[in-house]
């Protein structure tokens, strides 16, 4: 393997803080008056605020899913959180701009010097607002545009108000709601047609303040035949509270496009991370999410496709891994809405110790349409006796000429195995760490070489001490 | 001399005791055979050797060149050059021949230096060459889906790529046809040599028709009751392990 491609990512990594004075705070709690405050030091439009408000009012009427997901969320005490905390709305161009306490948080992390490495863009979120936002010339003039929300809302109003709620509308769920009344910092890209970003663009969120709610907005638009690879990465410090993060993402991919969002999650154990992700696949487009989840209290994502479009494709490749005092509560949608769509799930979950996956499924295709096709696999792997796995897939397919497969396993590393490999001369972590691997090792080769390796020592340290 | 030496080792699985004042030495650079019917501890005998935790040691000594080795890990054991080819190898689903071999070299290197990738894969070719197994077979996820055949031919590659001091070899002949044996045979005579120790567990002769040892060990209950040449092996062959229960047991019991 490449050396010179390693990331000295690790999860204890981002377990540290430095002090910040924040110029901005909407104080702690949510009411009316925190999203006036939240508009007021963006310089939003009155439609943005009204937006907010609605959303808010939906977040309120919305009980919690506490009857089909985990008790746990009850643990989120939302009058506590403080919603929006920043230094300032503009993000620096420039490394050297940045506020030196910030720009010493993501030296840490390594993050300027990825963006040397393999980037076309990379974006630094610290706390509600972005701090660094750069692209590489030649994508502008490209016209390319990748900003965060109040400056896409702002400038390029006409490019993402048309999609901006569309894919996932507010009152999809309690926290889209959430999300879409306070929401702040995130990526707004657009692609222009037919223009192909080779490089990905990467935004970085990092959460440093503690009872802080994190909320970023994303949204992507790919035009006819563009193609576009995103990447997010998350940490947070652990702290003796819960923090909660809950974003929203959408995705449009117009005829022809290709968009594949990449996500390598890897929270401290004291976060809730609550996020909606959906995309919608026009004509013979491409939506690709891999989802890689370490880390978090309570994790509930289900990245989803809405197969529109004669032809559009979705995938989700998903890998978890529960460790100790952690659920992992995952998986994917595929609504099939047009001929000839094809959707494909693969998500491989890990339980380490006392941690819990949980596979959500949901595929839909209505008796109307013809020649689609869905593949799912589902498999966990479960590495201690008192470690848990569920698998809830749902899948409707009415009509003839669909077509349906699913696949589902549940296995264990037994003893023997550890103990083959141990007589080879590995340890007992190694051994581990190999057999998870190699669990996973099919799905790993589908992500780029950066991140792919990021993830092999993030699962080897998070073996570590599993054993015994 | 350099030597795997096993002194009056007692094993038990359970309660129930297995091995029985097992006494055997191993000189470095020689072949040494055990044979013996079913349930006689043999492969108790080469689980214990390397560490396996369901088998508790009750007495006795092992020195590998004058290293104590019970009470150590299994890994380190094997990093102490003991190899132990397996009667029935697991699978190991999604990692690779090559990977493992790779990480098993690693696992033996001083910490902070890599494997050199191009010597490592040229080596590992040569003796697949050897061994005249595909070059594709080193992708395939270790052990899972081989044939009986297969699966010995990847624990003498195994043995050939770590190059053990002391290698085990747990009725290796088991489930081999003809061809594979020969094939698996010439890869342990290839290692044969002064820096080499081996202990072939076996029930039947026709191993030894292609690995011929230096000595010969007749097991029963727990504990070796003859050793001899290898012509030992032939009349056991002719003389059946009846021979064995009524005339060398009762003797050695007393």
């Amino acid at each position: 393997m490449d050396q010179a491609t390693q990331l000295e990512i690790d999860r204890e990594k981002g377990n540290f803080r430095y002090e910040t004075d924040y110029a901005f705070d909407a104080g702690v709690g949510l009411s009316p008056a925190t999203i006036d405050y939240i508009a007021e030091v963006k310089g939003e439009a009155p439609w943005v605020r009204e937006f907010r408000h609605k959303a808010l009012n939906i977040f309120e009427s919305k009980p919690m899913p506490t009857h089909w997901a985990t008790k746990d969320l009850e643990a989120i005490n939302f009058s506590k959180i403080r919603y929006y905390l920043s230094q300032g709305q503009k993000p620096s161009r420039s490394w050297d701009d940045v506020p030196v306490d910030i720009k010493k948080t993501f030296e840490r992390l390594g993050i300027p010097e990825q963006e040397r490495k393999f980037l076309a863009g990379v974006e630094a979120q610290f706390d509600s607002e972005a701090a660094y936002s750069r692209m590489k010339e030649g994508l502008s003039k490209l016209g390319v545009i990748f900003v965060g929300p109040t400056e896409g809302l702002k400038e390029h109003e006409e490019i993402f108000r048309p999609w901006f709620g569309k894919v996932i509308p507010t009152g999809d769920n309690k926290f889209s709601a959430l999300n879409s009344a306070v929401f702040s910092g995130g990526s707004f890209i657009y692609v222009p047609k037919g223009v192909k970003v080779k490089q990905p663009l990467q935004a970085y969120f990092r959460i440093n303040a503690e009872n802080f709610g994190q909320f970023e907005r994303t949204l992507i638009i790919a035009d006819e035949g563009a193609e576009v690879t995103y990447m997010e990465g998350c940490t947070a410090p652990k702290f003796e509270t819960a923090t909660l993060h809950s974003a929203v993402v959408e995705l449009v991919a117009l005829k022809g496009a290709k968009i594949q969002y990449i996500t390598v999650q890897n929270w401290s154990n004291n976060v809730f991370n609550l996020v909606t992700k959906r995309g919608l696949a026009h004509e013979e487009s491409e939506i690709r999410w891999i989802d890689c989840n370490i880390g978090s209290r309570l994790t509930m994502k289900y990245p989803g496709v809405i197969l529109k479009g004669r032809r559009a494709r979705g995938e989700v490749l998903s890998i978890a891994l529960a460790n100790d005092g952690q659920h992992q509560d995952t998986g994917a949608k595929m609504i099939h809405a047009a001929d000839e769509t094809t959707s494909n799930i693969i998500a491989k979950s890990i339980s380490v110790g006392k941690g819990r996956s949980t596979y959500r499924g949901l595929v839909q295709i209505p008796k109307h349409l013809k020649n689609c096709k869905n593949n799912t696999e589902c498999d966990a792997l479960l590495i201690n006796a008192n470690s848990r796995t569920d698998t809830y897939p749902a899948i409707t397919v009415r009509g003839e000429g669909n077509s349906v497969q699913h696949e589902a396993s549940v296995s264990k590393v037994s003893a023997e195995q550890i103990f083959y490999m141990r007589s080879r001369g590995l340890s007992e972590a190694a051994a581990m760490s190999l057999s998870v691997n190699g669990f996973i090792n099919d799905l790993v080769r589908e992500f780029p070489m950066e991140y792919s390796v990021e993830l092999k020592r993030l699962i080897e340290l998070e073996m570590e001490g599993s054993v015994g | 001399m350099p030597s795997l030496d096993i002194r009056n080792l007692c094993v038990s699985i359970g309660d129930k005791p297995i091995l029985k004042d097992f006494s055997l030495s191993l000189p470095k650079g020689e072949v040494h055979a055990i044979m013996g019917p079913n349930g006689t501890g043999k492969s108790t005998l080469a689980k214990a050797l390397a560490g396996h935790e369901d088998y508790t040691i009750t007495g006795g000594e092992v020195f590998l060149d004058g290293e104590p080795l019970l009470g150590l890990e299994p890994d380190a054991r094997a990093k102490l050059g003991l190899f132990l080819a397996f009667q029935y190898p697991c699978e190991i689903p999604g990692v690779s021949i090559a990977n493992f071999l790779r990480a098993a070299t690693q696992a033996r290197l001083p910490e902070g230096q890599e494997v050199a990738a191009v010597e490592f894969y040229k080596k590992l070719h040569a003796k697949m060459d050897a061994l005249k197994m595909d070059r594709k077979f080193t992708a395939r996820s270790l052990n899972e889906g081989f044939s009986g055949g297969e699966r010995k031919r990847c624990e003498i590659l195994q043995m050939m790529m770590l190059e053990p001091k002391y290698a085990i070899m747990d009725e290796t002949d088991s489930g081999l046809d003809i061809d594979a044996l020969k094939i698996v045979s010439q890869g342990v005579n290839l290692m044969r040599g002064p820096e080499l120790g081996v202990l072939v567990i076996t029930h039947y002769q026709r191993l030894l028709d292609y690995i011929v040892p230096d000595k010969v060990h007749v097991m029963w209950d727990g504990r070796i009751v003859k050793s001899g040449g290898k012509e030992l092996a032939f009349e056991l062959e002719a003389k059946g392990y009846d021979w064995v229960s009524k005339e060398l047991a009762p003797v050695t019991k007393s």
